[in-house]
């Protein structure tokens, strides 16, 4: 049975995580690839950079983050934050990424979708939807880190990345996010029930209860950046609550015996 | 002092090839083995590895064509294989030793291991089946040896192996049905899943791929 992805984003900017807290193994809590080990051996099944650079003089800094990090481990690595041509998913596959999210850049020109699919497969091709709520039952697609309106719906727009080729989609409640207060539980159960596509449900965890929501809304993966850098759950207490609600996790594989 | 181990991963713009190559040099490290990585298009030195890995990501008939668009690749790992060097395939890699693919029109594979590869039905379930699944062993086998309780690897595809022979299936998964996750036939065998994404299950698999002494050429 496939099982519930419990992934850890971290924020990145200029090469160095936001917000990181200094958990007791690290040398240097600012380093993205010291976190990331954390959480690889911690037994998450994903990770995710969220690039959030905001000089263009600066933006490669990430690729050396995803390359360190591809060297040291063996998990999914899922790179977003400034994804707007088929040359920089390149640039992010190449140096370790296995899937880019793309986000505003889509918004402005769907074509991308089908380009970065036709170009590196679907498997890689993450769309990245911001959404606010703007009535029952219905959501606005918002880019920029939710500062400007597109006036497309995002349920509509789930389904038309998902005809251009996207593998997956990252859907992230703006209404919620940073506040703690659960997953939007109803923006999940209308977009898993547009696409058949995977879907992860990022914004807005605050107690491991939420994780449990979030699946049961249909999300299979699962994202959250403060409740762990915060060191408020750990992942084996994710994958904990989530297995007492009768659903599947991935027990952390066995150290590699030589 | 005994030669290090070359490994050939094959590059034909089908793949993470960068992270199969570094899986395997750190397979080798943690078994203790001297190898030599190389990513290559270049038919003389598929000829010439001890090892041979080919990943493949995107679409059966895009990666077939690929393969294909290099001069003397596709033969080099033809000949290799049957001179009888260690193959494996991941993902879209394992497919192709299947008899053909449909995906994006019908395509020949190697036709090394019986079937087809079709898109899966996996009924009420999402698609491409993406994330971990837990990999049932069929048989006892060298490459599987050491896996652990309960190991998983990392799947991220829509189209399976159908329609193949029980002989070859080392693992399969459960994805709204049985679904072959390891193929094995000869010194040939694949993965439906990233071993190189796998951790320490992939990791494993990989190392065994190192040591592996198969006796007979497909």
């Amino acid at each position: 049975m496939l099982k519930l992805r419990v992934i850890p984003c971290l924020d990145v900017k200029n090469g160095r995580v936001v917000k990181g807290v200094n958990f007791v193994s690290l040398r240097d809590a600012g380093d993205p690839v010291e976190q990331a080990a954390v959480y690889d051996a911690a037994g998450a099944d994903e990770l995710t950079f969220l690039d959030i650079t905001a000089s263009h003089e600066n933006r490669d800094t990430i690729l050396d983050v995803v390359s360190k990090t591809a060297e040291k481990i063996f998990l999914p690595l899922t790179v977003g934050g400034g994804v707007r041509t088929t040359d920089d998913m390149r640039r992010l596959l190449l140096a370790g990424a296995d899937k880019c999210a793309m986000n505003s850049a889509a918004v402005s020109r769907p074509e991308l979708v089908n380009e970065a699919a036709n170009k590196f497969g679907s498997q890689c091709v993450v769309v990245a939807i911001d959404a606010r709520q703007t009535a029952p039952g219905k959501w606005e697609v918002f880019t920029h880190g939710g500062r400007t309106p597109t006036g497309q719906d995002a349920i509509d727009w789930c389904r038309e990345v998902a005809a251009r080729g996207a593998g997956e989609i990252l859907l992230t409640s703006m209404d919620r996010d940073g506040t703690g207060s659960g997953f939007d539980l109803d923006l999940l159960k209308a977009a898993t029930q547009a696409v058949r596509l995977p879907i992860v449900a990022s914004g807005g965890v605050g107690k491991l209860e939420h994780f449990v929501e979030g699946a049961k809304a249909g999300a299979t993966g699962l994202l959250a950046a403060s409740v762990f850098h915060f060191g408020q759950f750990t992942i084996p207490q994710v994958k904990a609550a989530l297995s007492a609600a009768g659903l599947p996790v991935r027990p952390s594989p066995a150290p590699f015996a030589g | 002092m005994t030669q290090p181990l070359s490994i050939a991963v094959v590059d034909y713009e089908g793949g993470n090839l960068a992270s199969a190559a570094r899986a395997a040099l750190r397979a080798a490290e943690l078994s203790g083995i001297a190898a030599d990585v190389v990513i290559t298009n270049e038919p003389t030195a598929v000829l010439q590895a001890d090892r041979i890995i080919l990943p493949g990501q995107g679409a059966f008939a895009d990666c077939a064509r690929g393969l294909e668009a290099i001069p003397g690749l596709k033969d080099s790992i033809l000949t290799a294989t049957s001179n009888g060097t260690p193959f494996l395939g991941i993902c879209v890699g394992m497919q192709l030793m299947a008899e053909r693919g449909r995906e994006h029109g019908v395509t020949e594979g190697f036709g090394w291991i019986p079937g087809e590869i079709t898109l899966m039905e996996a009924t009420g379930l999402r698609l491409p089946q993406m994330g971990w699944n837990e990999l049932e062993l069929q048989t006892q086998h060298p490459l599987t040896q050491g896996l652990g309780k309960a190991p998983h690897g990392y799947f991220v595809h829509s189209y399976a192996l159908q329609n193949t022979v029980p002989d070859v299936l080392l693992a399969t998964t459960d994805y709204g049905g049985s679904v072959p996750a390891i193929v094995c036939k000869g010194n040939v065998a694949g993965t439906q899943f990233h071993v190189e994404k796998s951790q320490t299950v992939g990791l494993r698999i990989l190392a065994n791929f190192l040591t592996w002494d198969p006796k007979a050429p497909v």
